[in-house]
């Protein structure tokens, strides 16, 4: 069996009546990459900060390599906090606080947190705003490190990086919500698309009925709905509907909304 | 004749910060234009949206009065609530209180703002606030909507809420740009264009744009021979490998694979750097 670098079992985080971590049980191993997804506020960057051993669980167990985090541990980890860019779970101003109070210290590069060669990587949101070219770079490295044997978790708002993950963990409301390969999480359902000239109109038409459907070129998208409910919607209105494999981001906007 | 821009080129001093940009709008089509940090996409969408005079160029546009414009910067006044926000804006257009009111609802319906009216908009998270600032360019009804980075750092719940209201816009028969870091964004477009150091890429339907990358694409196990490791990349566990030339030239155990537009990007920007390598 390949050595677990991180692990957590049941971990939950309270701040006050906010459960920000419910509970949550998940593992890295050696020589994996494995994609952390959640809608912001879904307790992701808590959820690291407790691996690392920098904020207190409530209650709930982190083992990092295997003891409990300590400074020791830390010293084998690459860390990449997330950027100056948006941090979606703080409100303008608290963002504005944020950016002035370490507006000087200037995030370090993936280059420089690989550098001491680390076992584990814990890198929250590194490609914001990277161009595909030099998220294929970074990729690239993540990649060496994995088959040189580091664990990395990875989180990101970019649908094709997720999909470059040997193994995704799906965070809503504090707790995994599906885990697996993207295989596993996209389970082979399929969307409608609805391919149709007066497509405003079918909008109007669909949305009218309940119905969410998204605009892709000039057709539209429903990751749930069945053809019977887009007939009734659509009355005589002249329409083709053809299936669609579902994207991970139609998946993990379901998952992410369920109750 | 359309909105958009032919030939358009903005300096900074010596520096070239658009190169002879077209762009065509069309009413009721959402375009996309997607490019890195720097790439030109916010230079570009402020000369659409009259906010900056371009060098050399054309640019075609509706009277402000008739644009809606949400700079990258988020539009949205922190120390008003959504409602005040809304408000201000409808005043600055000179909405009749009966438009406005029926817009505002319909708007904050789409968005999933209802019952948010009250809050400030600094006590918002970055996603509503995006919400509130593509509400608020919307709220007029434009003929020509620009949108810069609206959905940056924003979850995918979020992103789907302002794709949404991208949607309603385009339906009600704006022209639209948006400019994104997301190229499952630029799929959505009816066309989109790619940006990288103030000059045009790619541009045309995401099938074209995949469809004319030059060369060779290669997929493959294990990393390639070190003389092609400069054009080499990882998707997931696996490589890609471009080649320039279209002769087909055998690798063991690798395969010709189809480009995605991941793939095609990547090549166009790999192209580039490759023939600026070649220039020095």
């Amino acid at each position: 069996m390949t050595q677990v670098l991180s692990s957590c079992k049941d971990l939950g985080r309270r701040f006050g009546d906010l459960v920000a971590v419910d509970v949550v049980s998940l593992e890295v191993r050696a020589g994996e990459v494995v994609g952390l997804l959640g809608a912001n506020g879904a307790g992701k960057t808590t959820l690291i900060r407790m691996l690392l051993g920098l904020l207190p669980p409530s209650s709930g167990e982190v083992l990092l390599f295997g003891a409990p985090p300590s400074r020791a541990g830390r010293r084998r980890i690459g860390y990449l906090p997330q950027g100056l860019g948006l941090y979606d779970d703080l409100t303008a101003a608290e963002n504005l606080r944020f950016a002035r109070a370490v507006y000087h210290a200037r995030r370090p590069a993936l280059a420089q947190v690989l550098q001491h060669e680390p076992q584990l990587l814990l890198l929250d949101e590194p490609t914001s705003g990277v161009d595909p070219l030099q998220r294929a770079r970074l990729w690239q490295a993540v990649r060496g490190a994995a088959e040189a044997g580091a664990g990395a978790l990875i989180t990101t708002h970019h649908m094709e990086e997720a999909e470059s993950c040997d193994r995704l963990i799906v965070l809503a409301r504090g707790r995994v919500v599906a885990e697996g390969s993207l295989a596993d999480i996209l389970g082979g359902r399929l969307a409608l698309v609805v391919e149709v000239e007066d497509w405003p109109r079918a909008l109007a038409l669909l949305e009218a009925h309940g119905l969410e459907p998204a605009l892709v070129g000039r057709a539209l998208r429903l990751a749930e709905g069945d053809r019977r409910e887009v007939a009734k919607a659509l009355g005589d209105l002249p329409y083709r509907l053809r299936e669609s494999p579902v994207t991970l981001e139609e998946r993990f906007v379901s998952l992410a909304s369920a109750p | 004749m359309n909105f958009g821009a032919q030939g358009l080129t903005v300096r900074f001093g010596r520096r070239l910060a658009l190169s002879d940009v077209d762009l065509e709008l069309p009413p009721g089509e959402v375009r996309v234009v997607v490019g890195g940090d720097g790439a030109g996409k916010t230079t570009l969408l402020e000369v659409l949206a009259g906010a900056r005079t371009a060098s050399a160029g054309e640019v075609r546009r509706p009277s402000a009065e008739r644009i809606g414009y949400l700079p990258a910067t988020s539009g949205v006044y922190p120390d008003l609530s959504v409602a005040e926000n809304l408000a201000f804006r409808a005043a600055a257009y000179r909405m009749p209180r009966a438009v406005f009111a029926e817009r505002r609802a319909a708007l904050l319906g789409a968005g999933g703002l209802l019952g948010h009216e009250g809050r400030l908009g600094g006590e918002l998270s970055g996603g509503m606030r995006q919400k509130l600032g593509v509400i608020g360019a919307m709220l007029a009804q434009p003929d020509l909507l620009v949108l810069d980075e609206p959905t940056t750092g924003v979850d995918p719940a979020s992103r789907r809420d302002l794709w949404r209201l991208i949607a309603h816009a385009a339906a009600d028969g704006a022209a639209v740009v948006v400019a994104t870091t997301y190229l499952d964004e630029a799929e959505r477009a009816v066309e989109l264009v790619l940006l990288e150091a103030g000059r045009v890429l790619a541009h045309g339907a995401p099938e074209a744009v995949r469809g004319a990358m030059p060369g060779l694409l290669l997929d493959g196990g294990a990393a390639p021979p070190a003389a092609e490791l400069e054009r080499a990349w990882r998707r997931g566990a696996r490589w890609r490998l471009w080649r320039p030339g279209a002769a087909k030239v055998e690798l063991e155990g690798w395969r010709e694979v189809a480009p995605d537009l991941e793939d095609a990007v990547t090549v166009a920007l790999l192209a580039r750097e490759t023939a600026e390598g070649v220039a020095q």
